[in-house]
This record gives C-alpha cells, sequence and structure tokens, in this order.
C-alpha cells in the first residue's frame, strides 16, 4: 500500500468514524432539537403544568374567537387539538388552518398559555391563481401536516 | 482529477474559464433579478415578500456548496498533497462564508414578516449557524500560522471534520420539527413550487455559481502569485545570507 493510498483510507475510516459518531449523538438527543412538540406528544408524555414549551400543528378550522384582547383558539395535528389563549400581535400569516408554533406555558384545566405566536408555512410557493385553480379542481392537498 | 492539480495547466485553464463564467455570472444574475424582482408572480400565501427566497434559497445553497467544495479540496489536499488543492480550499471559503452571512441575513428578514420572528433556535436555523462559524474557524486556522503548510493542514482537517454537518443542515427540517418549513426544490416528488417561481430560482442559483467559478479563478491566481512570491524571497534571504 502506498503512502497516498494509506492517507486515503485513512481520511475515508476517519470521516465514516466521526459521521456514526455525530449520527449516534444527534438520534441520542433527538427529543431536545425538536423546535415544537406536536399535541399529541403534549396529551400522550404528559408534560406537567407551567413547563415553558412550544406547541405545533393547524389552527383548527372555526375554532378562531376573540374575547376582549385575548384571541382563544385551538391548535391541531388532526389528531389531537389543544386549546390555546393569546393576548398580543399575531403575526400575518396567521388563520384558520394555517401552520402555526405557540410558545407558552399549559395551565390547569389543559389550557395553553401563549406568549408567543409563530406562524409556519409549508414549503409551497405558486402564484394565486394556481393555487385558486388547484382548489377549485380539488387536486388542493390540505389536510397535510406541514 | 490529478492533470489539474499542476499550476500552470490550471492557470491556462483558468484564463479559458473566466470569461465565459463571468459572462454566464453577468447575464443569469441579470435575468434572474428581473424575473425574480418584476418579472415573477407574488405568492398565494406570502405575497410579495416572497422575492426574498430568490436570494435567501440560492444564497443557502452557495453555503453549503462551497462548503462541499472546501472539504473536497481539503480531502485532495490531504490525501494526495495537491499543491493547488490547499490554494482552492481556502480561495472557497470566504466565499462561502459571505453566503452563508447573506443567507442568514436574508432569512432573518424573510421571518420576521411571516414567521413572527428574527430568529428561532430551530434545527435548520442553528445548523446554518454552526456552518457560519465553521467558516470562521476555518478562515481564522489557516492563517494562524507561520509556516503556511502547518496551517494548511490544520485548516483542512477542519473542514473534513465541519462537513458532517452540511447533510444535518440538508435534512434537519426532515428529521426534527422545525419553524423552517421543508425542502421545496430538491425533494422526492419532485418541486412544490411553480415554474414560473422555479426558473428565476435557478437563474439566480446559476449565477452564483459562476460567480464562485470566477472568484476562484481570480483568488487561486493571486494565491498562486503570493506563493511564488514567497519563494522568490525565501530565495533571496538565502543568498543574502551566503554572501555574508
Amino acid at each position: 500500500m502506498t503512502r497516498k493510498q494509506r492517507r486515503l483510507y485513512f481520511v475515508l475510516l476517519g470521516m465514516l468514524a466521526l459521521g456514526g459518531a455525530v449520527a449516534l449523538v444527534l438520534t441520542a438527543i433527538s427529543d431536545s432539537l425538536v423546535y415544537f412538540y406536536s399535541p399529541t406528544d403534549i396529551i400522550t408524555q404528559r408534560i406537567p403544568e407551567g413547563r415553558r414549551m412550544r406547541v405545533g400543528g393547524l389552527v383548527e378550522e372555526g375554532s378562531v374567537a376573540k374575547d376582549g384582547k385575548t384571541v382563544i383558539f385551538k391548535v391541531t395535528d388532526l389528531s389531537n387539538t389543544i386549546p390555546v389563549a393569546y393576548a398580543g400581535i399575531l403575526p400575518d400569516l396567521f388563520r384558520e388552518g394555517q401552520g402555526v408554533v405557540v410558545e407558552g406555558r399549559m395551565e390547569k384545566g389543559g389550557q395553553f398559555q401563549a406568549s408567543e405566536v409563530l406562524a409556519k408555512h409549508d414549503e409551497k410557493y405558486m402564484p394565486k391563481e394556481v393555487a385558486d385553480a388547484l382548489k377549485k379542481s380539488g387536486q388542493w392537498n390540505d389536510g397535510k401536516k406541514n | 482529477m490529478h492533470r489539474f492539480a499542476n499550476p500552470a495547466r490550471f492557470l491556462r485553464l483558468a484564463k479559458v474559464i473566466l470569461p465565459w463564467s463571468a459572462a454566464i455570472a453577468l447575464l443569469s444574475l441579470a435575468a434572474g433579478l428581473y424575473f425574480a424582482l418584476l418579472g415573477s408572480p407574488a405568492d398565494y400565501q406570502q405575497g410579495e415578500s416572497v422575492r426574498i427566497m430568490y436570494v435567501h434559497v440560492p444564497a443557502a445553497w452557495m453555503g453549503m456548496f462551497c462548503y462541499v467544495a472546501m472539504a473536497v479540496f481539503s480531502a485532495m489536499a490531504l490525501i494526495w498533497k495537491h499543491p493547488l488543492a490547499d490554494l482552492l480550499a481556502k480561495a472557497t471559503a470566504p466565499v462561502g462564508a459571505a453566503f452563508t452571512f447573506l443567507c442568514l441575513l436574508t432569512g432573518s428578514l424573510w421571518g420576521k414578516p411571516m414567521w413572527g420572528t428574527w430568529w428561532a433556535w430551530d434545527a435548520r436555523l442553528t445548523s446554518m449557524l454552526i456552518l457560519l462559524f465553521l467558516y470562521l474557524g476555518y478562515m481564522a486556522l489557516v492563517n494562524a500560522f507561520d509556516d503556511p503548510e502547518r496551517g494548511h493542514k490544520a485548516a483542512a482537517i477542519l473542514a473534513l471534520v465541519g462537513a458532517v454537518n452540511i447533510p444535518v443542515i440538508k435534512w434537519s427540517v426532515d428529521w426534527w420539527n422545525t419553524l423552517h418549513q421543508p425542502a421545496s426544490v430538491v425533494k422526492m416528488g419532485g418541486p412544490a413550487i411553480d415554474a414560473s417561481m422555479l426558473v428565476p430560482l435557478l437563474l439566480m442559483a446559476l449565477g452564483f455559481k459562476a460567480y464562485w467559478v470566477c472568484i476562484l479563478i481570480l483568488r487561486g491566481r493571486a494565491e498562486i502569485a503570493a506563493q511564488k512570491i514567497r519563494v522568490i524571497r525565501m530565495a533571496q534571504i538565502h543568498a543574502a545570507a551566503q554572501a555574508e
């Protein structure tokens, strides 16, 4: 084996070992790498009340209501929902059926008190006419969680 | 590949490629910017803000592309000791760092109106920030030694180690919940982006890549010249010392 070959195998092996190690570490700490939990995570994992966290999902259709300065809506992942209360400025993209990430605390009674609401949009980009045409022809794939 | 490791051959080839890459960069950036800013429709959801995408996304691709190029050059330098590979890796680093910074900056400007925040510590944004730090670390390390050989070697190892971050950036949006949306263009089942918006995006990406080729040639030439000067100076000092 020439020295060049030896160096080549050394670099390849090193990269392989490093990649494997990083993959193991990322898998192990995967839970803390997520930016938000889904309503199902919250309900099944019984996260303690009062802990600050983020919940993400879609704003349930027909759930948005105003109560004075407070907006009340439900965040859903299409299998479970969490009721959320928020007093503050909503992002422009906030609307029913839209992806959203709320940050705050779970209160007694299962109500989520949000201190921040972030809008999340999907990976689709298209002109309005195309979106309208797709919706009209029934090819709009909307129930998908983003 | 080994044929092109010869600096003289690189300089000859560079002379031929440079006008072409400059022309491609100029034309596709001009056309891309026109379509991005004026000739493309507004988005159904984001309205006119979507135009930030035409700089943000190609800049992000450039940040990752330059890093991969830098890692490949570094590997070539470590394994085959090509004299040119170190210089090209070094020449690529500031380009990649600049585009990564541009990506983070435009992303922040885009995040505020769309998401409602300038910054979020989600996996995609954080791994992109790490990429910027890797570039900065590379640039600091490559210049940190009096002996350029040692600087090149240490920086090449850093570039290879940091390469594990690239797949993490690419698939962070699929592996973990992130505020950032999943990939729109390079994904299974084809792009989720309308052709009228994909064309300017790809034009911009092509323009950025051609720009990188230009900079690589210009900076590569400068590095070769600097190395020649260093060799001549050393010879002069050596000759002067012997004459005494």
